[in-house]
């Protein structure tokens, strides 16, 4: 659709006002078209839409749209706009049998059917979440050239919210184009555009719909993305940071309680676990909050983390679980179902553990109290800088330092830490050493992402790809050897929980040595990534970055230092 | 994507009517539906009240230099676009024997499957094409028979009108590889004449490719080209669009 041709709302919705509009319209409109009522059943009436898309807006960042029709006697289609993910810009539909529109769905539930084949890569394993529905009440007519060919349509519709408040949106006027007669269609478009009352319609339907909710298209993303600079005082941009990691804790929790899809836990975790790193990277930058509080905080933020890994254990060997079976040798991927069952099985009682935590009242409190008081320390600190500034009348240096002096420093202890701890590993060196690292390696990667507002994008970007590829390796050396440990003992678990069948002790005893194949093989990988990491090169690499904040570090200096 | 072409060496047999009502009930029933009037006489678009043009004439399609999509006409139905006619269409012998069929080709390679290549690139976006064939024996008619999957042959009950039926067939299996189906079906058909009777009943008897079903001579189907309109739109109750819909049933039963 041409730009011109995006469509016009009323200025009212005033029944009165869209009266005159109508009118207004066709009129204007029967000066160079006959204008006549559609014949097509499918084009007028009422129409309910709801738009899908995951938690984490996977479809909408992809650039694709998903509405879901209702439609009698099984007519329900899905239907995907877009150019994302292999479009051609071209709508697919999909009929779909038993779709629940005010209820989240997994893939399964779409069955095969082009519109899964095209999103299934992009949303697994989240779920396709209701957003946002309207019920679209429409009257269209044809516009007719001198030949009674049907050169382009005209479509009225008043569409109101049906989620929540009910409330009517404004009504719309649109012109639709026939193919080969787009020049037509844009002639109707001035037409229009002249009538008094309407004007174009700067968004789409689906976003009025979203804004009256008061949402926006990609409102969540488990991104750090605080808003924070590098004159901010160093305890506002704390907070701002903390704060922020805490809205993703708690935009995460009633989907984790309802079990949407794995993707909440996991979201939830990763903001925990940021939470504890930034409390060890900079809580002591938190003025107002004593050592003893800051450390209550952080023991609070490690029982929740504790209290979420049995069930994202158990969600990660499910989720692999078709890819791992598909990869055995020797063994039948069926011989591997009791495995499976044991692990739902496993799962459901880990779940309930999980959920009685995360609706405890130690829970609630947590988040109430951390919040109130990062939130206390935010203002504070914020109000401490304007108040200073308006006694002397220009700007004083932030008070226990500023954002970019803590991003600066923090950072650079903890890539000094990664490098030389990363340097004294050896060919002999423990397994341990690698864990150690990974976790070093997981502090200077948030302590990156927490103060990417103020790094030079270009380079922000160099070191975060180097230091991700060190991650990923050093992430599958600790991860097959935990699950290597996990398949023990759920193996020795299952024997004494009853009769296992042998091929199923024999099958997990193959993926077992697969994961151990892995592992060796992350561990040839290790030296290349860490000397790709943190070489002469990438020490000036971080140089760089951290002269971005406005102070001047000799990285190599430092790791003596650690 | 699969191609209908509606073809008859003989003019007059209800080939255009047969294309228009076919592809407006295929596209009834949901599915992606596109008609190629190729006939220059333009009695297919006339129909669907589409102008008889397509900008760059045949040689530009014809040489590739106008995609065959940028042609496309939406009609005023759900599912069915038309591909135009194009006065330039009267030479398309010549065209296709020229050897600029497709940029690089050999000059007067393969010049009977221009067609077909011309049409692969729509399958994405059509289940079904049907192509309303110009009455002759030509080099078009030999394009429009390799590129289809069916040939839909109208047939007038006489016994000459068995002889092509005869011709053609042996003309297809002739063929090297992808060869159609023939479905042809008796068009026009009076019933009160002894020799339409005969004839008809004969035939779909005797000849598996003679489909069961057969239309009448009504002046229903003549006032397509007053109505401008396939005949389910403006008279859906009416013996022809009965008749219509139940070839169309048959067509696809018999041809999937």
């Amino acid at each position: 659709m041409t730009p011109s041709l995006a469509g016009f709302i009323a200025d009212s919705g005033d029944p009165q006002t869209w009266d005159d509009v109508v009118s207004g319209v066709l009129t204007s409109l029967g000066t160079e078209f006959e204008v006549v009522p559609e014949r097509s059943a499918a084009r007028c009436g009422e129409r309910r839409t709801t738009w899908l898309d995951t938690f984490d807006w996977r479809l909408h960042k992809a650039g694709l749209t998903l509405e879901y029709f209702p439609g009698q006697r099984g007519g329900s289609e899905l239907r995907l706009s877009g150019t994302g993910a292999g479009g051609t810009g071209k709508d697919t539909a999909q009929p779909v049998t038993g779709w629940q529109a005010a209820r989240p769905h997994l893939l399964g539930d779409l069955g095969d059917g082009p519109v899964g084949a095209r999103i299934g890569g992009l949303i697994a394993p989240r779920a396709l979440i209701p957003v946002v529905s309207t019920s679209t009440v429409t009257r269209a007519y044809r516009l007719l050239n001198s030949d009674g060919k049907t050169v382009a349509r005209l479509l009225l519709s008043r569409p109101a919210l049906v989620t929540g408040l009910k409330a009517p949106l404004p009504p719309r006027v649109e012109v639709a184009e026939v193919r080969g007669y787009q020049g037509q269609a844009r002639r109707a478009a001035r037409l229009i555009a002249a009538v008094p009352g309407i004007r174009p319609a700067g968004k789409s339907l689906f976003a009025d719909a979203l804004s009256a909710v008061g949402r926006r298209p990609g409102d969540y993303s488990n991104k750090v993305d605080a808003h924070i600079t590098a004159d901010m005082p160093a305890a506002e941009a704390a907070a701002t940071i903390l704060l922020r990691l805490l809205d993703t804790v708690d935009a995460n929790v009633p989907g984790v309680l309802s079990d949407t899809d794995t993707e909440f836990l996991h979201d939830l975790r990763v903001s925990v676990r940021r939470t504890r790193s930034a409390i060890k990277l900079f809580g002591d930058s938190l003025t107002g909050l004593t050592a003893g509080e800051v450390a209550f905080f952080a023991a609070e933020f490690k029982w929740v983390g504790d209290l979420t890994t049995p069930t994202r254990d158990l969600d990660v060997h499910l989720l692999d679980f078709e890819e791992t079976a598909r990869g055995l040798a020797a063994a039948k991927p069926d011989d591997l179902e009791p495995f499976r069952a044991y692990l739902q099985q496993r799962r459901r009682k880990e779940f309930r553990v999980l959920a009685r935590g995360l609706r405890s009242e130690r829970f609630r409190a947590l988040s109430s109290q951390w919040r109130a008081r990062l939130a206390a320390i935010q203002r504070d600190s914020a109000e401490g800088t304007r108040a200073s500034r308006a006694r002397s009348g220009r700007f004083q240096k932030a008070p226990g330092g500023s954002a970019g002096l803590l991003a600066a420093e923090r950072t650079r202890v903890a890539f000094a830490r990664v490098a030389k701890r990363g340097a004294a590993i050896t060919q002999d060196s423990p397994a341990e050493s690698l864990h150690d690292l990974r976790k070093r390696c997981k502090e200077l990667r948030y302590a990156l992402e927490f103060f990417a507002p103020l790094h030079d994008q270009d380079a922000y970007a160099k070191v975060l790809g180097d230091l991700k590829r060190l991650q990923d390796c050093l992430g599958e050396f600790q991860d097959t050897e935990v699950q290597i440990g996990e398949i023990r003992i759920l193996a020795a678990a299952m024997l004494t929980a009853g009769e296992v069948p042998a091929v199923t002790l024999l099958a997990m005893g193959e993926v077992t040595a697969g994961l151990a194949a892995r592992q060796r093989a992350a561990r040839a990988d290790f030296e290349r990534r860490f000397a790709a990491f943190a070489d002469v090169e990438g020490q000036r690499r971080m140089s760089a970055l951290l002269r971005g904040t406005g102070v001047r570090y000799r990285i190599n200096a430092d790791i003596r230092d650690v | 994507m699969r191609i209908y072409a509606t073809y008859n060496i003989k003019g007059g047999v209800g080939k255009t009517t047969t294309a228009v009502n076919l592809a407006y009930l295929a596209a009834a029933s949901g599915l992606r539906a596109a008609l190629w009037d190729l006939d220059p006489q333009g009695a297919a678009s006339f129909m669907f009240r589409v102008k008889p043009k397509v900008k760059g004439g045949g040689r530009a399609l014809i040489s590739g230099r106008r995609p065959l999509d940028d042609a496309i006409k939406g009609t005023d139905f759900d599912n069915l676009d038309l591909i135009p006619a194009d006065f330039t269409y009267r030479n398309m012998d010549l065209l296709l024997d020229a050897g600029d069929a497709k940029p690089g080709a050999v000059p007067g390679g393969k010049p009977a499957r221009t067609l077909g290549r011309l049409l692969a690139p729509l399958a994405p976006d059509y289940d079904v094409v049907f192509l309303d064939c110009p009455p002759s024996v030509s080099l078009v008619s030999e394009n429009v028979l390799h590129a289809a999957d069916v040939i839909v042959v109208p047939l007038i009950p006489t016994t000459l009108s068995v002889r092509t039926l005869e011709q053609l067939s042996d003309f297809v299996d002739e063929f090297k590889g992808h060869r159609p189906e023939i479905l042809a079906f008796f068009s026009m058909v009076d019933r009160r004449k002894k020799l339409h009777r005969e004839i008809t009943e004969k035939l779909a008897t005797e000849r598996y490719e003679v489909a069961q079903t057969t239309i009448p001579a009504l002046s229903v189907i003549e006032t397509m080209s007053v109505e401008r309109a396939p005949v389910p739109v403006f008279a859906p109750n009416s013996a022809a669009a009965k008749a219509y819909r139940a070839l169309w049933a048959e067509i696809r039963s018999r041809t999937n």
